[in-house]
């Protein structure tokens, strides 16, 4: 039997990173947050990163998501060389804003704007016309199961619903990449363990590559790989 | 998709009150500006509405509207044999207070050269014009007489035959409108005590002198009323109001009477200049600065709550930075909602101000120049208050919609 794992062995890189490096600070208030960090996650893959408190998870992610640039290494998302130490090769921004979808562990909505409309404005940055970025919303609501509540604020959804939105906005420009950090702590374990399918269920069916900064090990059995980070030192799991 | 519109709905609230407060604040200063203009207009209303393009006044003073001028009554008839001058007339202008149904009622009295100014050149709203010489007045509604009614002034009693609309003095005292001779008779009223008075001193100057000793007839002359004395003049009229002849020049007139030592004259334009300089550019000063302030004020207003509302969006715009939002969308967000509250107060300092301006005491000309300009005056500081929330907003790390 071939598993979804081995199949997308073969599948393109989502993300590859090599030599990652972040150092705040200089002199002797020089902290090295993130050392020789290498990854790399093919589309349709579900990578969980796990690893205590301040150990450099959270400044990985912002390194992969072009939202602070180490200070040396190499990122290419998509195949698409981006970044090679701070030195940007195209418009970040615009390229988070096309390929990149993120998830925080709260669920960051708009507060203005209800659950169609969180979701619709990223068709629309995109370029999309608001009719077809509306309509994708919509797709991908129902697809979450929270279509029925596509009308409500942030503020009117339990945190189960917001954090199917926010996944549903992350999905909305079929981004390459899915950022999630600690998308289910403030989640009770069954529903933790709902959001961390769901995310499985995206990887697989949308082919986008995921990666999820995790405390919950109760519910890692369903990421293809699971990496560690140490003292900002990024190791593969061998379990995985 | 509309963020902007959606984040308002959001604050609906606040948003609606400061809306409310900086438009009363655009009512006050489009009302100043309203009664400026209020002001100049109702200071020009008697000189345009006389139609005059001279103005003959006491020598070396600036006529009638900015200090006291005397002319005799004489003046009419050589200003009429000046080469151009196509007819002369007298002119008559002076305030009173008296008391009319036990309240102070203070007219601009205006005297008419009846017969050949009967009132028919005034914006008459009801009534008609002077058709006698005396005891009949048209009178401004702002004096609050109704038509037929009867007023004594000094020792005759007037009725009202006609009303006029937006007649007043730049004082804002409504005006009425006698004939010339009632106007002078109204300014010089003397009691009768201080008549016979000034008879008997007279009696006693004439009785003193060798003429009035030995001709009996002159001390019996001198008794009489001041009209029957030829060696008295007549009451002094304000000025004399002339008309040129169609095509005749101003300048060639005006050196006509550069040789008379006892006038000045003034052309219409100059006199209008003199009566606004005198008396309403001071007022105009003293507006312009409130209006600055009260813009100034406004400005400052719009830029802290559009600040504010921005310090409360900074996470939304680090998370609209996270999704790769452009600054264009952001800048948008911020600018479009100082704009609309711009637009609004706008329009509800100009709504409030049309049921709220009639209501004042005097006149508030609200004239659509000056409404474009402070149109004009509203977007730029709806802009430039959105400034201050661009640049904190333009500050934001998308790093800080994490965590």
């Amino acid at each position: 039997m071939i598993t979804h794992a081995d199949a997308a062995t073969h599948a393109p890189l989502a993300l590859e990173t090599a030599g990652l490096t972040k150092i705040y600070g200089s002199g002797h208030l020089e902290v090295v947050a993130l050392r020789d960090a290498s990854m790399a996650v093919r589309r349709g893959e579900i990578v969980a990163l796990l690893g205590p408190s301040g150990s450099g998870k959270s400044t990985f992610l912002l390194c992969v998501g072009l939202i602070n640039p180490p200070t040396s290494g190499r990122v290419a998302i998509g195949g698409v060389p981006l970044l090679d130490g701070p030195r940007a090769s195209t418009d970040l921004r615009r390229f988070r804003r096309e390929k990149i979808g993120f998830v925080f562990q709260k669920s960051n909505l708009i507060p203005f704007l209800n659950a169609v409309e969180n979701v619709q404005i990223v068709g629309e940055l995109i370029g999309h016309p608001p009719a077809v970025a509306r309509r994708r919303a919509m797709e991908l609501l129902d697809e979450l199961g929270v279509g029925a509540r596509a009308h409500n604020r942030p503020t009117q959804l339990s945190g189960g619903e917001q954090q199917r939105v926010t996944v549903a906005r992350a999905l909305a420009n079929q981004p390459s990449l899915i950022l999630a950090d600690e998308p289910t702590a403030a989640l009770d374990s069954r529903r933790g363990r709902q959001v961390m399918e769901l995310f499985r269920d995206v990887a697989h069916e949308h082919g986008t590559g995921v990666i999820v900064v995790t405390h919950d090990h109760r519910a890692l059995d369903v990421f293809d790989s699971i990496y560690e980070m140490e003292d900002g030192a990024l190791k593969r799991a061998p379990s995985a | 998709m509309n963020l902007a519109i959606r984040d308002i709905r959001h604050n609906l609230g606040r948003f609606v009150l400061t809306t409310l407060g900086v438009g009363m604040l655009l009512m006050t200063v489009m009302g100043m500006g309203g009664i400026y203009r209020g002001l100049v207009d109702d200071a020009l209303v008697v000189t345009r509405g006389v139609g005059a393009d001279l103005w003959i006044v006491q020598h070396d003073t600036r006529g009638p509207f900015a200090e006291v001028s005397r002319l005799p009554r004489s003046i009419v008839d050589r200003v009429a044999t000046v080469t151009g001058v196509a007819d002369a007339r007298e002119f008559v202008f002076h305030t009173i207070q008296r008391d009319h149904a036990g309240t102070p009622l203070r007219i601009g009295v205006l005297g008419l050269d009846w017969p050949i100014d009967k009132g028919q050149h005034l914006p008459l709203v009801a009534g008609r014009v002077l058709a006698r010489n005396h005891y009949e007045m048209i009178a401004d509604e702002s004096l609050g007489l109704p038509l037929g009614a009867r007023v004594r002034l000094g020792k005759d009693t007037y009725e009202v035959v006609g009303l006029t609309r937006a007649m007043v003095s730049s004082g804002g005292d409504g005006i009425a409108c006698f004939t010339s001779s009632d106007a002078r008779a109204i300014q010089f009223d003397t009691p009768a005590e201080a008549l016979r008075l000034e008879r008997e001193a007279r009696l006693a100057r004439a009785a003193e002198t060798d003429f009035g000793r030995t001709q009996p007839r002159v001390l019996e002359r001198a008794t009489g009323a001041s009209a029957t004395i030829a060696a008295l003049p007549a009451p002094a009229i304000s000025a004399v109001i002339a008309r040129l002849m169609p095509g005749t020049r101003t300048d060639d007139v005006l050196r006509s009477f550069a040789g008379w030592s006892d006038v000045t004259v003034y052309t219409a334009a100059q006199q209008e200049d003199l009566l606004l300089k005198g008396s309403v550019d001071r007022a105009r000063r003293q507006i312009l600065l409130f209006r600055v302030l009260l813009t100034l004020i406004s400005a400052v207003i719009m830029a802290l709550i559009i600040y504010t509302l921005t310090l409360d969006k900074l996470h939304t715009i680090a998370l609209l930075k996270l999704i790769g939002a452009p600054n264009r969308v952001i800048v948008g967000l911020i600018m479009q909602q100082s704009l609309i509250m711009g637009a609004l107060a706008y329009a509800v300092g100009y709504f409030a101000g049309q049921g709220i301006f009639p209501l004042f005491p005097r006149r508030v000309l609200v004239i659509g120049d000056d409404l474009l300009r402070l149109g004009g005056v509203v977007l730029v500081i709806s802009v430039v208050a959105s400034l201050l929330g661009i640049w904190k907003a333009m500050r934001v790390a998308p790093n800080e919609a994490i965590g």
